[in-house]
């Protein structure tokens, strides 16, 4: 008869002792970090605010992050939509572990434009909202999102969460460019695009302020992801690992039980022969 | 059966056969039932009258906002359209028996959407003439507001379908459905108001546009219904 070991179903997957980092992610944390405070410097210190005319002054600086933030928030659902497919391709559970984490971190960076697209807008316009086409188009895929990764909590069987959200992931990429283009042609059929003022002259040390940003953006999200793909995976694994357990530990019960029952039987049948 | 001399008139093997299939079926729950008839419909005048008491109708307001507040009582109506449609086939065990039934799944889908797609239009039709009598709108441009009607409903049928699948099942379902439907099917409501507003101030330029805007929509989900509904079928 085999035992289940002592440890719970967490030993049975033994992680890397530092947790989800390794080599590369820490090189790359590093990168990130130093490059973090080169960025404040320049977006924050070193680079003038836009004084040309229709100019933004110092709320130009709010772009540094806004835009580097949208560009990722698109980037983490494309590769949402690549490791959807890939997982109907290929049907292994570290594309469906990638698209799941891609998706987490693309409402993460989605929320972050929202909320430095209002600020600024606050300041620009006066209110907290203004129905912009790119800001409503974005707060429209902020939502999908959020139900794409509600469907991934709603479905409890990893095989099934997995063909299911795959499968949605591919659609909800696929409605965003409808959702943008309804939205765009809606508002501009009632103003001219509020945003247009949004695209500064730009030079020197803020062009390089923005491309920084970019780059940095870009980089934080490959960091994230790595370590969000870990977690995933790893508790993807202990998952599976842990209904393994228990399908082990209730057939030891069962054999026990059986044991048991034959030990109490043996006596009666004994006493059977003796009369 | 409504439905007999349709099916049989089609070839055995075809999709379009199954559709017919399907689609008769939930005409004929309907008939007995009277779901759509007897609750949806009170439902979304119901809506038309909440609308007038948030918004005044003594100001015209709701005369403006017509063409919006008719499309947002179609999505609301939609939606529980949509339940309907997938609760019936949950409930014992339904979805089994059409997994296993030798149905054409891309059929099941095509006979899934035009019957939720029938019964949105018959919800449509008693909001139109709603409208008109509550909100005091004359409509105008009637091949126009057929038109948007039309692909619209084929539109928000074929994506209900695919979402109806997809939630189908889940203990969920109920809350979960709007939120992954409702940011998807916004283009529609977006296009669906701006062509009835074109239609309703005779201007109907712009309004064949948005019109074509739906009409892509509407391909679009039915396409990617076809393909996709039947690994969803086989999850839920």
């Amino acid at each position: 008869m085999t035992t289940p070991s002592n440890d719970s179903g967490a030993g049975l997957l033994r992680l890397h002792p530092d947790g989800t980092a390794s080599r590369g992610s820490r090189i790359l944390g590093i990168v990130v970090l130093v490059g973090s405070v080169l960025f404040l410097y320049v977006a924050l210190v070193a680079s003038k605010p836009d004084e040309s005319l229709d100019a933004m002054g110092q709320l130009v600086r709010i772009m540094y992050v806004h835009v580097p933030a949208a560009i990722a928030c698109y980037l983490a659902f494309f590769v949402t939509a690549v490791a959807s497919a890939m997982y109907l391709w290929k049907r292994t559970t570290g594309w469906d572990a990638l698209a799941a984490s891609s998706a987490e971190i693309g409402v993460v960076f989605t929320a972050l434009t929202l909320l430095t697209g209002s600020i600024w807008g606050h300041t620009t316009w006066g209110t907290w909202w203004e129905w912009d086409p790119r800001l409503t188009s974005t707060a429209l895929m902020f939502v999908l999102y959020i139900g794409y990764l509600a469907l991934r909590r709603a479905i409890i069987d990893p095989v099934s969460r997995a063909k299911q959200s795959a499968i949605l992931g591919i659609i909800a990429f696929a409605n965003v460019p409808i959702v943008h283009y309804s939205v765009d042609w809606w508002r501009s059929l009632h103003q001219t695009a509020t945003v247009a003022s949004l695209d500064p002259q730009i030079d020197g040390l803020r062009l390089f302020a923005l491309f920084l940003g970019m780059i940095l953006a870009m980089l934080l999200y490959a960091w994230l992801l790595l370590h969000r793909f870990r977690l995933e995976f790893a508790s993807q694994a202990l998952e599976a690992k842990g209904l393994d357990y228990a399908l082990q530990e209730r057939r030891a019960e069962g054999r026990a039980d059986a044991a048991e029952v034959a030990a109490t039987a043996a006596p009666a049948l004994d006493a059977e022969e003796v009369r | 059966m409504p439905d007999a001399p349709a099916s049989d008139l089609l070839p055995r093997e075809s999709i379009l056969r199954d559709a017919a299939l399907v689609m008769g079926k939930d005409l004929r729950i309907e008939r007995h039932s009277k779901v759509t008839l007897g609750q949806l419909l009170p439902f979304a005048l119901l809506v038309l009258i909440l609308f007038a008491f948030a918004l005044d109708p003594d100001r015209r307001i709701l005369e403006e906002a017509t063409p919006g507040l008719f499309w947002l009582a179609v999505l609301f109506s939609m939606l529980l359209a949509i339940q309907r449609a997938f609760s019936v086939e949950t409930a014992d065990g339904v979805i089994d028996a059409l997994r296993l039934s030798d149905l054409d799944p891309a059929g099941i889908f095509l006979g899934k959407a035009a019957g939720i797609g029938l019964h949105l239009l018959v919800l449509e039709a008693a909001l139109l003439v709603g409208v008109t009598v509550l909100y005091g709108t004359t409509p105008h441009g009637w091949l126009l507001l057929a038109a948007t009607m039309l692909t619209a409903t084929a539109g928000l049928a074929a994506a209900g379908s695919l979402y109806g699948v997809l939630a189908a099942g889940l203990r969920v379902r109920d809350t979960l459905l709007p939120i992954l439907m409702l940011p998807v099917v916004a283009p529609v409501l977006i296009a669906g108001t701006e062509a009835f507003t074109a239609a309703y101030e005779q201007s109907s330029g712009e309004g064949w546009r948005w019109c074509g805007l739906l009409a892509v929509f509407a391909a679009l989900y039915v396409v990617i219904g076809i393909f996709a509904f039947e690994p969803l079928l086989e999850e839920s």
